[in-house]
């Protein structure tokens, strides 16, 4: 267990969550040609593989250069929405991790809330939408008040993970009102959303690291 | 799936190459971010425009960049938008100083990447505007989706922009232009069976045999219905019925540009059925084709069916239409 996490450990969290998605390639595929165009799982690896290249280039830094190196790969070969929201929330989170060496509960509270606020800005969607910004929303503000009540990194990131994972399931039976998906209307209701599973997956991939 | 490809992961790049290849006095390839510019760009003292989006669509945006159309096509993945720095690198190699026109079409990716391309722009004191393009009927436009697709008014945006451009039109005007042709413009597409993305081999969805996707995207995301099949003339009525309702009653009236477009695997036949039938209905509605388009622009891959664009004109648009255009896949009056 760690109460803060280092540039080295926010690599590592990277690493995790590049191997999820490849892991999950194939599901976020299927999900995403119900709702979608079919891409979100080809895209998103891609993106994550080019992080990854590009994070064991060099040596890890703060985790805001980590944040930034991530952020940069993934809007430059990425592509459609995904590349942009979630390139956006880790540029966002570099700025909020700013040059801190390690982030605790409450920095980490920080570096969420900038990256789920760049979410919403980008995409121009709000709570309820049926996006990844519901996971993020979600999860952000359970580190948040884990954070507040004084609780320690790894369990306010657990609650963090659990609050995502709940906001995913919570989140089938709704429509979409924001991207690709809001074109079937009615026909989006009974289907999970591909960019929320993706984003669940990173809330899962913190937790991990923070237990470890 | 038997097909042209030597690996699905390299369509893009070695498509985009080949055009490039074969076109050396019109088209100029930078491979990485990937972007295709005029081969005399920048133009100094004309406004540049940017187009791009996901691939797929050949000959949709690389087809369209020469003289009298787009300076530069930013290809994305297929049936994903290009990146920011795609962009922002294209805006950057064909910017003359008189500003940049971003054409975009509204999809969620789209719309975020080239706004994050027009920040980075600003930022280095490099004047853009943008064009959204959203012209499908199929899709509801309301404050509970993204809005309306993009679909075929943007070949029309692109071609009347570029001969305003050319005639030396400033990025003020050149904007308040593509804006009122978009405005001006309602598509509707249907679809026989869908394409196949080349990264899975399978179908975007598949049909009946006795099936048609009526409102079909050009991602091959559903329309408004599944409809039993007709013959032509029956499904162009039903196309143009929904996208003439679209209308006020009063703009009903005049010169209208038909856009016949193929989605990928109708044939030439094919078009020409839906064209025929097209002009003498709209003619019996009091519209006369007074322009027209007709074939493979704006694809799907290999679905099978057409799209319909009906865009009101008036003289300054048909002027501007008529104007020279020298691209691979629009060639006229050079």
């Amino acid at each position: 267990m760690s109460e803060e996490l280092t540039g080295a450990d926010v690599a590592a969290v990277f690493h995790r969550y590049a191997k999820t998605v490849a892991e999950l390639k194939d599901l976020l595929t299927e999900l995403d040609t119900a709702v979608g165009d079919g891409d979100h799982g080809t895209n998103l690896d891609r993106g994550m593989r080019a992080a990854v290249e590009a994070l064991d280039a060099g040596t890890p830094g703060t985790p805001g250069a980590v944040f930034n190196l991530v952020g940069r790969r993934l809007v430059s070969t990425v592509g459609g929405a995904s590349g942009a929201l979630y390139g956006t929330a880790f540029l966002r989170a570099a700025g909020a991790a700013g040059d801190a060496t390690g982030l605790d509960a409450s920095r980490m509270a920080a570096v969420l809330r900038q990256a789920t606020d760049g979410i919403a800005a980008r995409g121009k969607c709000a709570a309820g939408d049926k996006t990844m910004y519901d996971v993020w929303s979600a999860a952000t503000e359970a580190v948040e008040s884990a954070a507040a009540g004084g609780t320690g990194l790894a369990a306010a990131l657990s609650a963090g993970a659990v609050a995502a994972a709940e906001t995913v399931r919570r989140m089938v039976p709704w429509q979409a009102r924001r991207g690709r998906a809001s074109y079937l209307g009615e026909r989006s209701v009974g289907h999970r959303d591909p960019g929320a599973v993706s984003s669940q997956a990173l809330f899962e991939c913190l937790a991990a690291q923070a237990a470890a | 799936m038997k097909r042209l490809y030597n690996r699905p992961d390299a369509v893009v790049d070695e498509a985009v190459e080949g055009l490039a290849l074969v076109h050396p006095d019109l088209l100029r390839l930078s491979p990485d971010p990937m972007y295709v510019t005029r081969a005399d760009a920048p133009v100094r003292g004309r406004v540049a425009l940017v187009s791009g989006g996901g691939s797929g669509h050949e000959p949709m945006h690389v087809g369209f960049v020469g003289p009298g159309m787009l300076s530069a096509a930013c290809p994305g993945a297929v049936f994903t938008s290009p990146t920011a720095d795609q962009v922002e690198a294209a805006a950057r190699a064909v910017d003359g100083g008189a500003g940049v026109l971003l054409i975009v079409k509204n999809y969620s990716g789209d719309v975020m990447n080239f706004e994050m391309a027009a920040e980075l722009l600003a930022a280095d004191g490099i004047a853009t505007e943008t064009v959204l393009v959203a012209d499908d009927v199929a899709v509801e436009d309301s404050t509970y989706t993204s809005g309306r697709r993009g679909v075929g008014a943007t070949v029309l945006v692109e071609k009347i922009c570029g001969a305003a451009a050319e005639r030396g039109a400033d990025l003020a005007a050149v904007a308040e232009l593509g804006r009122k042709v978009a405005a001006r413009s309602r598509s509707l597409g249907l679809a026989l069976s869908a394409g196949t993305v080349p990264a899975t081999g399978r179908p975007g969805f598949v049909l009946a045999d006795d099936e048609i996707e009526f409102g079909v995207g050009i991602h091959g995301e559903p329309g408004r219905e599944r409809r039993p099949m007709e013959p032509a003339d029956a499904l162009t009525d039903r196309a143009l019925a929904a996208v003439l309702d679209d209308f006020a009653a009063d703009e009903l009236t005049g010169d209208v540009l038909l856009f016949v477009n193929g989605l990928g695997s109708a044939t030439p036949m094919e078009c020409a059925i839906v064209a025929r039938r097209a002009v003498r209905t709209l003619g019996e509605r009091g519209l006369r084709v007074a322009r027209s388009l007709v074939g493979q622009y704006m694809t799907s891959l290999d679905m099978l069916g057409v799209s319909l664009t009906v865009l009101r004109l008036d003289d300054d648009l048909a002027r501007l239409w008529d104007d020279p255009v020298e691209t691979v896949a629009l060639r006229w009056g050079r």
